[in-house]
């Protein structure tokens, strides 16, 4: 019978050293149960040299480690078994224990070290998998489902925790407000500022120009970020009725137009600094109108500067990559265009990747 | 990759800072260390990055920072050897706006 988890066995009657099954509590007289227990164990394989001693051992073993029993506690019992075990051997036998013991005093205090490091790894990772919940609470679960438009989005953070973030904005049923914000940086610094900027977007009154709607997160920002953070963010504002896409940049990457009528790609005209540097910044607001099956595609910058072959994908690869999927409805192809740059990146990107993909229905 | 910074000194408050390499998440904090204690008082900080190979946003927060800082004390900070490609960077970021940009060296 093994030790189990919690008890530990007293030695059968049976001359073997092997231990029997009746349980012992961690008590005061634990050590010197263990130490009898240890010294017959020692003695009987000693005279035996049987393999079923040697696995009674191991077993033994585990329970100590399992009761965090020092190894120089280990090392000092097997010092007093020999003592009492051969009385004869000479001094410097057991003078070299003491001084073995000295040396496993240090390699306990590092096993216990290492211990806890696990221990509080084990609570950061905990803790991590609790803020990776609360953030996805911050992003929308799916793209609006409109009768005018078909909206496609993808978001895939590089490690845990993104630094990309993406709203949608119903206006009464006559316009649909979008957000695409990257945030300098990514994992956790990144991920605390994001919900900052989902919470100052919530306090705005919509519907509101996107200008107007940079211009005021930018003064919320710039009040609130570390000087070396900053955000960048496109904002649009699409018309159900007129079918015009009204939109501001704040030092964001710029999206492409795609017609499909005559299949022509265009970069969006983006200008504007980046959210946080300057206290008061006026956003230019820039507008597209949109045929049936037309196509605006917002990215972040992690799609153009994900690495392939040592080069960045860039601008004319991402333009190729689109238009072999232009066929497939927006979600899908959002998810395609994905996958192919993940494989492009030999399945590694660096940095948080968001598409949002807005087609008008034909 | 690698990011080597040396610094240059031109008069009592001009430094020049010679950046080489690439500038990202892991190389940023050394570009922040050699240059935040330039950001002084009146300071004119050059730094000449015609040897960058890559900046990334992280590497545009370091520059943010020091900007910031010389701006709220009087002083500058001027780049010079700036790639079409970092060009880029500054225009879509609308950096180039604000920053000083040299195109001599």
């Amino acid at each position: 019978m093994p030790f189990q988890k919690g008890e530990t066995g007293i030695v059968t009657a049976d001359g073997t050293g092997l231990p029997g099954s009746v349980p012992l509590i961690w008590g005061d007289r634990m050590k010197d149960e263990l130490f009898e227990q240890y010294q017959t164990l020692l003695a009987c394989y000693l005279r035996d040299r049987r393999e079923d001693q040697l696995y009674a051992a191991q077993q033994m073993s585990k329970w100590m480690m399992e009761q965090k029993i020092p190894p120089e506690e280990m090392v000092s019992f097997h010092a007093e078994a020999l003592k009492s075990l051969m009385p004869d051997l000479p001094e410097d036998v057991h003078l070299s224990f003491n001084f073995l013991i000295e040396m496993m005093i240090g390699y306990g205090t590092a096993l216990r070290e290492h211990e806890n490091l696990l221990n509080r790894q084990r609570e950061l990772e905990y803790e991590i998998e609790v803020a990776v919940g609360m953030q996805q609470t911050l992003l929308p679960d799916s793209p609006p489902e409109l009768p005018e438009l078909d909206i496609g989005v993808i978001s895939v953070p590089a490690n845990r925790m993104s630094g990309d973030y993406y709203n949608f904005v119903n206006h009464d049923g006559d316009s649909i407000g979008v957000a695409l914000s990257d945030i300098i940086g990514k994992g956790i610094p990144a991920a605390l500022c994001m919900s900052m900027i989902k919470y100052a977007m919530d306090q705005l009154d919509h519907p509101l120009d996107p200008s107007e709607i940079l211009r005021r997160l930018n003064t919320v920002v710039e009040r609130n970020v570390d000087p070396s953070m900053f955000i960048t963010m496109v904002y649009g504002v699409y018309d159900l009725n007129r079918h015009i896409f009204r939109y501001a940049a704040a030092g964001h990457e710029p999206g492409i137009y795609i017609c499909k009528e005559d299949q022509h790609f265009e970069d969006m005209t983006t200008r504007g600094l980046v959210l946080g540097v300057t206290k008061e910044v006026q956003y230019q607001e820039y507008a597209l109108a949109l045929d049936p099956g037309d196509l605006i595609v917002l990215f972040s910058d992690g799609v153009t500067e994900a690495r392939i072959d040592g080069q960045f994908l860039g601008r004319e690869r991402l333009k190729e990559l689109i238009r072999s999927y232009l066929h497939l409805p927006a979600q899908r192809m959002a998810e395609t265009l994905y996958r192919n740059l993940y494989e492009m990146a030999d399945y590694q990107l660096k940095d948080d990747q968001t598409i949002i993909l807005i087609r008008r229905k034909e | 990759m690698n990011v080597t910074i040396e610094e240059q000194i031109r008069s009592d408050q001009e430094r020049t800072l010679v950046v080489s390499g690439e500038v990202d998440a892991f190389t940023a904090p050394q570009l922040r260390e050699k240059l935040m204690p330039l950001c002084q008082e009146n300071c004119k900080v050059y730094l000449n990055l015609s040897q960058v190979d890559y900046m990334d946003s992280t590497g545009l927060g370091v520059l943010i920072g020091a900007f910031k800082k010389l701006r709220s004390q009087r002083g500058r900070l001027i780049l010079t050897g700036v790639s079409p490609r970092l060009k880029r960077l500054l225009n879509i970021t609308g950096l180039s706006e604000i920053l000083e940009i040299e195109d001599r060296v």
